[in-house]
């Protein structure tokens, strides 16, 4: 038998990796549809843009998939990673919304309101690369980079794995919360940072805008769905879905762990800070509550209900808990808790591979019952 | 510090210390009944704050409930509320442990999720049943007192009381790790639990009984902190960090690492909140403790140093 990855062109290699076969084709073609079609035609401006928040979730959702689910390190700090990327664009659409003209009544024109409010006489140095547009988005994809690997590295070297990572990720997004919280005057505190109206010029809040947006953060999931389904078929992602399995023969075989995992956490940690960019740019504001404790843990539910081995169901999982989150917190609210805590149970007890587990043991069997037979 | 004379300064030293004492039982009641579940049996809790939360709660309801109808019992109704909450909790945990946990020994990381989900629950049934408002325990009058030593110092008698109840409790629990039958099952389970098995123990029934215990002791450790602060029902996310963190530096399995790192972090915390305000010396804290971990991975005391 020729090696395919050998033969064949760049096309070939390229749809194989990604797609697999016609049915990861098909998957992928049934989720653009949904997103690019049906559910703009059939839900109003709101209704559109709240998806498009949830989507955003999304994108830190396929990053657990990508670091717990394919390669066995459950982060809890995902949140803090969405943070980054959602305060990196808050600072920026701040600075602009804050210009001296708008801001003249302040006692220092031209810095962010709260910081006025705080007896901020000077816009802090960090502050500064935000001025510029081109600077933030390589930021939004540079910091959690940084920050991972800081927070990783040693751990990951240490052999800390499992359980205690988790706890000790779950610490950085609390650590991360109170930083901000006891900042008021840098970072806008409890409150977060809020009034944010133009991006360069273009009103963020139009409905025109935000139908544009929505489409921008589906490309976006689309796009970040294929470089993720690539590089879990590369060699890295190979080895990483063998070290979830059996660590140890991994390592007898040579290879140097840390560095996979500490590529693969970081690789999530840029999915969620993308997802938190686009947040930012969605909702309008941006605040430590959005990315403490629980809503990192709520990232974990939305892998784990799609199922925290597939990309795809990580979007679908994203979508439907937010949704059913909003439909029953508004009618309501008290079930609700009961009703995510005990859904939650059940799936981790009876259907650990989510929603896509359910297709791939129950669904599947069930249509091609002919051909397998 | 003109005005002060050596023996009033040794006397706010000595009180000082005593309040970074309180804080140190703080953080090993917190961890003590995750000690157990986490560093002994390796099943992560994640809903361990809500069985603070529920002792916090029977402390709560029994002093309201003695103070309408037995207001005779008044001063001395703690002597039988904290056994109560102990039955509470350890009642709540062994049903939690037969219907959830026992399924899932064998995927510490889903045991974590599925605790989350408990926890969301649990939380919502204080929301529904005790009522979203903070709630505190009427306290006898002894227990809002201080203790003069000597006539400069003087130590607040709750704190005495929490020291107590910390050493008690440790001891107690020592006693029956290493005395009782019991106990002896519960290492033997969690050395080796085929063999263990194979020996003819019941070792599902060993980690019911384990689980409740550690339960049982969370609700006693949330009973007393209701002498420190309100309880609500979202209580528990204030300590969930904390005490896993204290556990994790000290080591898992550690009994001693655990009252060093709740020395080390009582420390810590009050020297950093002398310096900032009470958030930004909760991210130094924090940031000071994840150096430390990346140093010592394994805790400052991990179950291997000891032994070998």
């Amino acid at each position: 038998m020729k090696d395919k990855y050998l033969s064949g062109s760049a096309g070939q290699i390229f749809y194989d990796r990604v797609f697999k076969n016609k049915e990861g084709l098909v998957g992928f073609l049934i989720l653009a549809v949904i997103l690019f079609v049906i559910l703009p035609l059939s839900l109003d401006t709101f209704r559109l843009n709240m998806t498009g928040k949830y989507l955003s979730y999304a994108f830190a959702a396929m990053g657990l998939v990508m670091c717990w689910g394919r390669s066995g390190i459950l982060s809890l700090g995902q949140g803090m990673f969405f943070g980054i990327g959602g305060y990196c664009m808050a600072m920026f659409l701040k600075l602009e919304a804050s210009d001296p003209e708008s801001t003249k009544i302040q006692t220092t024109p031209g810095i962010p309101d709260f910081m006025d409010w705080n007896q901020v006489t000077e816009l802090p140095w960090f502050w500064y690369p935000f001025k510029s547009f081109p600077l933030t988005l390589a930021l939004i994809l540079i910091v959690p980079v940084i920050v991972s690997t800081i927070m990783s590295f040693f751990y990951f070297k240490g052999r800390v794995s499992g359980v205690v990572f988790a706890i000790l990720t779950q610490s950085m997004v609390a650590c991360t919360w109170y930083l901000i919280v006891g900042n008021q005057g840098y970072f806008g505190g409890i409150n977060g940072i809020t009034d944010l109206k133009t991006l360069n010029g273009w009103d963020i809040k139009t409905e025109s805008a935000q139908t544009t947006l929505y489409f921008v953060c589906v490309a976006m999931l689309l796009v970040c769905w294929i470089i993720s389904r690539f590089v879990s078929e590369t060699r890295a992602g190979k080895v990483l879905l063998a070290q979830r399995d059996k660590e140890t023969r991994v390592r007898f075989s040579g290879y140097n762990l840390t560095v996979f995992r500490i590529f693969v956490f970081g690789f999530a940690a840029i999915l969620s800070s993308i997802g938190g960019a686009l947040f930012t740019l969605q909702v309008g504001f941006m605040s430590p509550n959005l990315i403490g404790i629980v809503p990192s843990i709520d990232m974990v539910i939305f892998a784990a209900v799609g199922g925290r081995e597939s990309l795809i169901g990580a979007v679908y999982g994203a979508l439907i808990v937010n949704s059913a989150k909003t439909m029953f917190s508004e009618a309501y609210p008290t079930l609700w808790m009961f009703l995510y805590g005990a859904t939650f149970i059940l799936i981790v007890l009876y259907l650990p591979k989510g929603i896509a587990g359910l297709y791939t043991d129950k669904i599947k069997p069930l249509i091609f019952k002919s051909k397998d037979k | 510090m003109g005005d002060y004379t050596a023996e009033e300064i040794y006397s706010i030293f000595l009180m000082q210390s005593f309040s970074g004492v309180s804080l140190l039982c703080i953080y090993v009641l917190m961890g003590l009944g995750l000690y157990i579940i986490f560093g002994q049996m390796g099943v992560i809790n994640m809903a361990h704050a809500e069985f603070l939360v529920l002792g916090s709660y029977t402390m709560c309801l029994f002093s309201d409930f003695v103070v309408e109808s037995v207001p005779a019992l008044t001063n001395f109704y703690i002597v039988l509320a904290i056994p109560l909450s102990f039955i509470i909790a350890f009642g709540v945990g062994y049903i939690v442990e037969w219907l959830l946990i026992s399924r899932l020994y064998k995927r510490p990381l889903d045991t974590l999720l599925a605790t989350w989900g408990l926890s969301l629950f649990m939380q919502q049934c204080f929301r529904t049943f005790f009522g979203a408002r903070e709630k505190s325990a009427t306290l006898p009058e002894w227990l809002l007192g201080s203790v003069a030593i000597t006539e400069t110092v003087e130590i607040p008698a709750s704190g005495l009381v929490l020291l107590a109840l910390t050493l008690l409790l440790t001891f107690g629990l020592i006693l029956y790790t290493k005395k009782s039958k019991m106990g002896l099952r519960m290492r033997a389970t969690t050395q080796n639990r085929e063999m263990t098995n194979a020996l003819g123990i019941n070792t599902k029934m060993t980690d019911r009984i384990t689980f409740a215990i550690a339960c049982g002791i969370s609700g006693i450790a949330g009973a007393f902190f209701t002498t420190i602060a309100s309880t609500s029902p979202s209580a528990g996310t204030n300590y969930i960090v904390d005490s896993f963190l204290v556990l994790v530096v000290g080591g898992l399995g550690s009994l001693f690492g655990l009252f060093v790192s709740g020395g080390f972090l009582a420390l810590l915390s009050s020297i950093l909140e002398f310096f900032m305000t009470g958030s930004l010396a909760k991210v130094w804290l924090y940031l000071i403790i994840f150096i430390v971990l990346m140093k010592f991975t394994k805790g400052l005391f991990s179950d291997n140093v000891r032994e070998k």
